[in-house]
């Protein structure tokens, strides 16, 4: 019997993996077996679900039953009752999953996390078996590469992407049909095709999201692309952190290879296109595109002035295209399906969808693609489901350390390329943070240019000596030694960095800086003129102090403390020397009394 | 991989056994009591021999599942089908050798079999 009565569905990605649900899935098999079910009930490790703050997640088919935070004890249960005896365990149900009043499970698209979504680059997501490439086929998987092989002009493919309108996902927004337009226009017997995977954004996770749910759209694509430009070789850029992107890439280029999908005279039509994988070693600048292909070649991952553009003169000196993951993965369903039908998602400028990585103060943690145009608040009341613990929203921040931050006032603006950076922040590739009243604005500047100072490559100057000039201003600050004129020379430093440094890793950085001074001024004067900080992160500039109605003098505090700032008597209220006071906060969680607070 | 054709046979094949994952409604279900009496008057193999029966004919947007307990014990082992926009019908003492008339007649032709259905019995006594 090769059909299956149900489908149990684990999810593999890395927000799963990490919660457990290797284990789970193992588990999972011993308990089938042990009930002689495994050849009624089908396992499937898939990608990412999305709703990462849930899980490790389970799905189980024909009920569509929505399983949240299965531990490795209630996988026994599910066997026994909901498979074995079809009673599905209703405690371990996602609670927005079940119709209130009935109890009836709804279908996936009315739960409100996926209700606003559209899915087009994470369409198999969470739905196949991303190490089965008979799964990616039958949700018509290759069909594009077989159309475009078979039917398909080279420059047909370019008008087809060109007229969709689709942009670089992986920050620029650059039109890829123009793109590469360019690189069929340059006249060269070798060309390449690469493939941007050095996701390197804190937060980010969506390229790795969908080489580990999807691998075969990238390869897809990827070939589709080499078809239209003249490449027969393809090269995929991504770093060692993600293991098991990699190793499903891996699996996946193997299968396909297998299929006679990669290799010679694909679709008997004589066109020859393999694909290899390159392991980066995690530096930011590595997804700067030169610095990528520099890195290819084997050589230090340093950027170099453009033009000559890839376009013309890329890896090894050949005209190459560089595209990223989230691109490559729309590219099948717009050959499918076609530009019009593409072209009409999404706002005037903008087309199609956009995947974000949702983290920091948000409910639904995890992986959502939107049309464009939708507006931060719809992502993150609707489908991130707000801010835990009632507290206010604040700000979000978009686009990683090249990026900007988004205050509430302009809760409402449509995301896409051009509203966003209008605003001064950018698309980025997709991460965005979620920021409430506790944090510290000035400090989520200072946490970023901590990591371009990290991660500044130091061959050009305003880059390696501005940035960490930026940021020991931004510590003054912080420490509460900051001037007035400091906010002006961080102006001026940023701007020059701006426009003096060779590639985006430094003309993008002082972006944090700039963006939160123009909209949390105040914080920053705060920090200066008051020395408070107002959401009391920063510890330079904290109080500790001793509530002295609250305090019962029990001395718990004074003898926890580690610089002995703390003295008193006994059974009379203590008090904190605030010069030898090092901001540890020891004393606070050792208070029995909740008489210590930091102001 | 040589033409589209083979792609489609992979893609056809493959499909019906994804079919489960979908999320849409109008699928037909036969769900098979398989509480501890359904189970002892002999159920799983009258489910068994649903799965073969449409892996055999190849059929598409039907789907097999189990319930619990009806509260007919006596009539055990019961299944029920549910065709899209039709009433439940509900089978009573299945066994292996009847079901492929219920698939035959009833899930691909849309023709309850009344012999085998509850109402028979309650009439016939």
């Amino acid at each position: 019997m090769n059909i299956f009565r149900s489908q149990v569905l684990v999810c593999g990605g890395t927000g799963c993996t990490s919660s457990g649900s290797t284990e789970l899935f193992d588990e999972f098999e011993k308990h089938l077996e042990a009930n002689d079910l495994q050849n009624e009930v089908k396992l499937v490790r898939t990608g990412c679900f999305g709703l990462c703050a849930l899980g490790p997640v389970v799905i189980v088919y024909p009920e569509g039953a929505f399983y949240s935070m299965v531990k490795k004890e209630d996988v026994k249960e599910i066997v026994e009752e909901h498979l074995l005896k079809g009673r599905i365990v209703q405690r371990l149900l996602y609670d927005e999953s079940v119709h209130e009043n009935t109890d009836e499970i709804k279908s996936l698209n009315e739960v409100d996390f996926y209700k606003k979504q559209q899915r087009i680059a994470l369409r198999n997501c969470g739905v196949i078996n991303p190490e089965n490439i008979e799964e990616y086929i039958a949700r018509d998987g290759y069909e594009a590469l077989g159309k475009v092989l078979t039917e398909m002009k080279p420059q047909e493919v370019i008008d087809v992407i060109k007229d969709s309108g689709l942009r670089g996902r992986g920050g620029g927004g650059f039109s890829t049909g123009l793109k590469w337009q360019f690189a069929a226009n340059s006249v060269s017997d070798v060309k390449y095709v690469c493939c941007n995977a050095d996701e390197g954004d804190p937060g980010a996770f969506m390229d790795r999201s969908i080489l580990e749910g999807d691998p075969h759209a990238v390869i897809e694509a990827m070939a589709i692309a080499g078809y239209a430009i003249g490449a027969n070789q393809g090269y995929i850029y991504v770093r060692a952190e993600y293991p098991i992107a990699v190793q499903r890439l891996r699996i996946a280029i193997g299968q396909a290879r297998e299929y006679g999908l990669l290799g010679k005279n694909i679709f008997e039509s004589g066109f020859d296109f393999d694909l290899d994988i390159r392991l980066g070693a995690g530096a930011f600048v590595c997804g700067e595109e030169t610095a990528l292909m520099t890195s290819i070649e084997g050589r230090r991952g340093e950027p170099r002035p453009r033009p000559p553009f890839p376009a013309v003169k890329g890896l090894f000196g050949e005209p190459t295209i560089l595209n990223n993951v989230e691109t490559y993965a729309n590219i099948p369903r717009i050959i499918l399906k076609g530009a019009d039908w593409f072209s009409s998602i999404g706002t005037e400028k903008s087309k199609g969808t956009k995947v974000f990585a949702l983290g920091g103060k948000i409910n639904n943690t995890g992986l959502v693609e939107v049309p464009m145009g939708t507006t931060m608040r719809e992502i993150i009341e609707d489908i991130g489901g707000g801010i835990p613990g009632g507290k206010k929203f604040k700000a979000a921040q978009t686009g990683g350390p090249s990026g900007g931050c988004i205050p509430a006032e302009l809760i409402d603006t449509p995301i896409d390329y051009d509203s966003l950076t209008a605003i001064g922040s950018m698309m980025g590739s997709g991460g965005l943070i979620v920021m409430d009243e506790d944090n510290c604005m000035v400090d989520i500047a200072k946490f970023f240019l901590e990591f371009t100072v990290d991660e500044s490559c130091g061959k050009c100057t305003p880059c390696r000596i501005g940035t960490k000039r930026l940021l020991e201003i931004l510590t003054k600050i912080t420490d509460g030694n900051g001037t007035m004129e400091d906010l002006d020379r961080l102006e001026e430093l940023a701007n020059t960095i701006k426009s003096g440094s060779l590639c985006g890793l430094g003309q993008t950085a002082p972006n944090p800086v700039l963006s939160t001074l123009k909209y949390f001024r105040d914080e920053y004067v705060a920090h200066i003129k008051d020395k408070v900080c107002p959401a009391h992160v920063c510890k330079g500039l904290a109080k500790f102090v001793i509530d002295p109605d609250k305090c019962r003098g029990c001395s718990l505090c004074a003898k926890q403390c580690p610089v002995s700032a703390i003295s008193g008597e006994v059974k009379s209220p203590f008090t904190i020397d605030t010069d030898k006071c090092i901001k540890c906060g020891a004393c606070i969680e050792k208070c029995p009394f909740k008489a210590i607070s930091k102001q | 991989m040589k033409s589209l054709a083979e792609l489609k046979a992979i893609r056809e094949r493959v499909q019906n056994q994804m079919e489960l994952r979908s999320d849409d409604t109008d699928k037909t279900r036969i769900v098979v009591g398989m509480a501890t009496c359904g189970i002892a008057a002999g159920a799983r193999p009258v489910l068994n021999e649903f799965m073969q029966e449409i892996d055999k004919r190849n059929l598409s947007g039907v789907s097999v599942s189990q319930t619990g307990c009806i509260g007919m014990c006596r009539f055990e082992p019961i299944v029920e089908v549910f065709r899209p926009g039709e009433e439940k019908v509900t089978y009573i003492k299945m066994t292996p050798d009847k079901v492929a008339k219920v698939v035959t007649e009833h899930i691909v032709n849309g023709r309850p079999v009344s012999e085998y259905t509850i109402g028979a019995a309650e009439g016939g006594k």
